[in-house]
């Protein structure tokens, strides 16, 4: 009998236990999502208060117009066309897009995409920085 | 790497290539900008790579090797004179990338953090929608540009009855064809957009002509440019945006720069310009029959040794006969003679912007001899001798005296001021607006008929003696 009482007591113990660690794993959780909340509000906050990050790109866009308006009336005529090669050479950067696409492990339609994209970004970024550099290496002062 | 550090880095190349393109504003300070530009390419491209996406580098560093070798290759044995088709197919180059990625980032939205695939949200697809649009009409836009200059397609314009409405029609299927991938995301509708794009960009260049190519070269600059802009909105990119509004501001200012220089609009360039009527009026005036004053070497060498300035102003025609190196070595002889020796260049000489100053940079003619139209056009009046050497249009005084032209209005280099107007041409053919030039027939005027590198190694000859 005291046998069979002990056991009894074990297994109340056990159930007991059970159910605190599943109290347990219930707070945790609302925890954690109590955090993520507060991540995601914080977040939201980061962004400027729910601007979208299509407003916020339209913002450096005018910017750089901007700049590029003031900028490239201040190249002399005479350097016109290095500067198409620089400006070809610089467009290049959506290689930044295709190296994305490319990075990924496995191969698939998209990978394949990102693969060409990049052989053509190169042959650009290389093609017109190096012809600029031809053509600007010709132009010397009078002796 | 964290988002906030790689922003940073972004930014960092950014500002290289602001610094880049303000390098160029004076050749000394031009090659070190051009240093500064491919700091900052490398700057992204590490950037990128050290971004937790990108796993497997393999097929990127076959990529960039592949690319970077034909670049190379294709970038040290160029001859300067093909310049303006190389451009263009660079060009296209970066229109088909631009197609490429925004296709990558149609099919795995996650690589680029935009969603999931049949979940990406509608600004990034109008985003998606334009950079794949207008990538796709700068390829094939570009590859016409590249056939044009190269010689593979036919220089006259192509044009045919209801042009414009079928590229109307385009380009609004266009835009019907976007909106129904942002509704519903249709893989379908994305590549039939690409393929109406690819049709646009061969409609809208072929009716344009080879001597209007500096506008074209330069428009579709700017075009690449904003197809990198349209991508960098997708992915959210401020060195995508920053550099594709940085090219497209450069395309479109280097437009109207050459757009002036022929008093023309854009909109009359892309639409239809000299063509039809340039035809009508060499019909018209076929006044073959008044007489010009023809020379030998022997006497422009005899002029021009005897001239205290000699203003040379070279043309297309010069890069054609590859004549700038025999052109040089006679301003050379002239130089050591004590004559002042200067070039003129109008902004549309040649078929790029700054063609010419860059040939004649090739030949080594220093570039303070090199000037503007507006810095030495009032210097003809007290020059001995203007020696124009495969350039027409642009010296044409009709543009000023006669209404009915139709250059009129268009900014010309003044040699009809000149003590004496030496006239190297191969015939008495017409200029590309197919309009005859008053100054063949002026009295101070003497024709050099025949091919401008001869011409000019006879002179050089004769000056020799």
């Amino acid at each position: 009998m005291a046998d069979q009482s002990v056991a009894q007591n074990a297994n109340e113990l056990r159930d007991a236990a059970l159910g605190l660690a599943e109290k347990a794993a219930k707070l945790a959780d609302s925890l954690a999502s109590g955090a993520s909340d507060a991540a995601g509000t914080a977040a939201v906050a980061v962004q400027g208060s729910g601007v979208s990050p299509t407003v916020l790109g339209l913002t450096v866009f005018v910017l750089a117009c901007f700049v590029g308006y003031y900028v490239v009336w201040k190249v002399t005529p005479a350097l016109h066309s290095p500067l198409m090669a620089v400006t070809n050479a610089i467009s290049s950067v959506i290689i930044v897009g295709a190296l994305l696409a490319a990075g990924p492990v496995e191969m698939n339609f998209s990978k394949m995409m990102g693969f060409i994209a990049v052989v053509l970004a190169s042959v650009n970024i290389f093609g017109g920085f190096i012809v600029a550099q031809r053509m600007l290496h010709m132009f010397k002062k009078k002796k | 790497m964290s988002e906030n550090l790689s922003a940073f880095l972004y930014l960092v190349a950014s500002v290289c290539f602001i610094l880049s393109l303000r390098g160029l504003s004076s050749p000394e300070s031009a090659r070190t900008g051009n240093i500064l530009g491919m700091v900052g390419m490398a700057i992204a491209i590490f950037t990128t790579l050290a971004s937790p996406a990108v796993l497997s580098y393999t097929t990127i560093i076959v990529g960039i090797l592949i690319g970077g070798a034909i670049g190379t290759v294709i970038a040290l044995k160029i001859q300067m004179t093909a310049l303006p088709q190389l451009v263009a197919a660079f060009h296209s180059l970066v229109g088909l990338a631009a197609v490429f990625v925004a296709g990558a980032a149609l099919y795995s939205p996650g690589a680029y953090g935009i969603g999931t695939a049949g979940n990406i949200g509608a600004a990034s697809l109008i985003e998606m929608g334009l950079g794949v649009a207008i990538g796709a009409i700068t390829f094939t836009g570009s590859l016409i540009a590249f056939g044009k200059l190269q010689g593979i397609v036919s220089g006259t314009p192509v044009r045919f009855k209801g042009q414009h409405m079928l590229n109307l029609a385009i380009g609004i299927a266009i835009v019907v064809f976007g909106v129904i991938l942002v509704v519903t995301e249709s893989h379908t509708a994305f590549w039939i957009l690409v393929a109406l794009a690819l049709v646009l960009g061969v409609t809208l260049i072929i009716p344009i002509g080879g001597a209007d190519m500096p506008v074209v070269v330069s428009m579709l600059n700017s075009y690449s440019g904003w197809a990198a802009c349209g991508i960098g909105f997708t992915l959210q990119n401020s060195a995508l945006i920053i550099t594709g509004a940085l090219v497209g501001a450069s395309g479109a200012i280097l437009s109207y720069i050459m757009c002036k220089g022929m008093n023309r609009s854009i909109f009359n360039v892309i639409f239809g310009g000299f063509g039809a009527e340039g035809e009508a009026a060499a019909g018209a005036g076929g006044d073959g029959d008044r007489s010009v004053k023809s020379g030998s070497a022997d006497d422009a060498s005899f002029i021009m040794k005897n001239a205290s300035s000699v203003i040379i102003v070279p043309g297309y025609g010069m890069a054609v006969a590859q004549a700038q190196h025999a052109l040089r070595e006679m301003a050379d002889i002239l130089k050591a003679e004590g004559v002042k020796v200067r070039y003129a260049i109008h902004p549309v000489a040649g078929r790029m912007p700054g063609h010419m100053n860059v040939l004649l940079a090739e030949a080594s003619v220093p570039y303070d001899d090199v000037l503007e139209m507006e810095e030495i056009n009032r210097d003809f009046g007290s020059a001995d001798v203007a020696f124009v050497i495969g350039a027409n249009d642009i010296t044409n005084p009709a543009a000023k005296t006669d209404p009915a032209s139709p250059i009129f209005g268009m900014p010309i280099l003044e040699v009809e001021k000149a003590k004496t107007v030496l006239f190297v041409k191969r015939g008495m053919s017409a200029g590309y607006a197919g309009i005859q030039n008053e100054l063949f027939f002026k009295d101070n005027t003497m024709m050099l008929f025949g091919d401008a590198k001869k011409m000019c190694e006879e002179i050089v000859m004769h000056l020799d003696n």
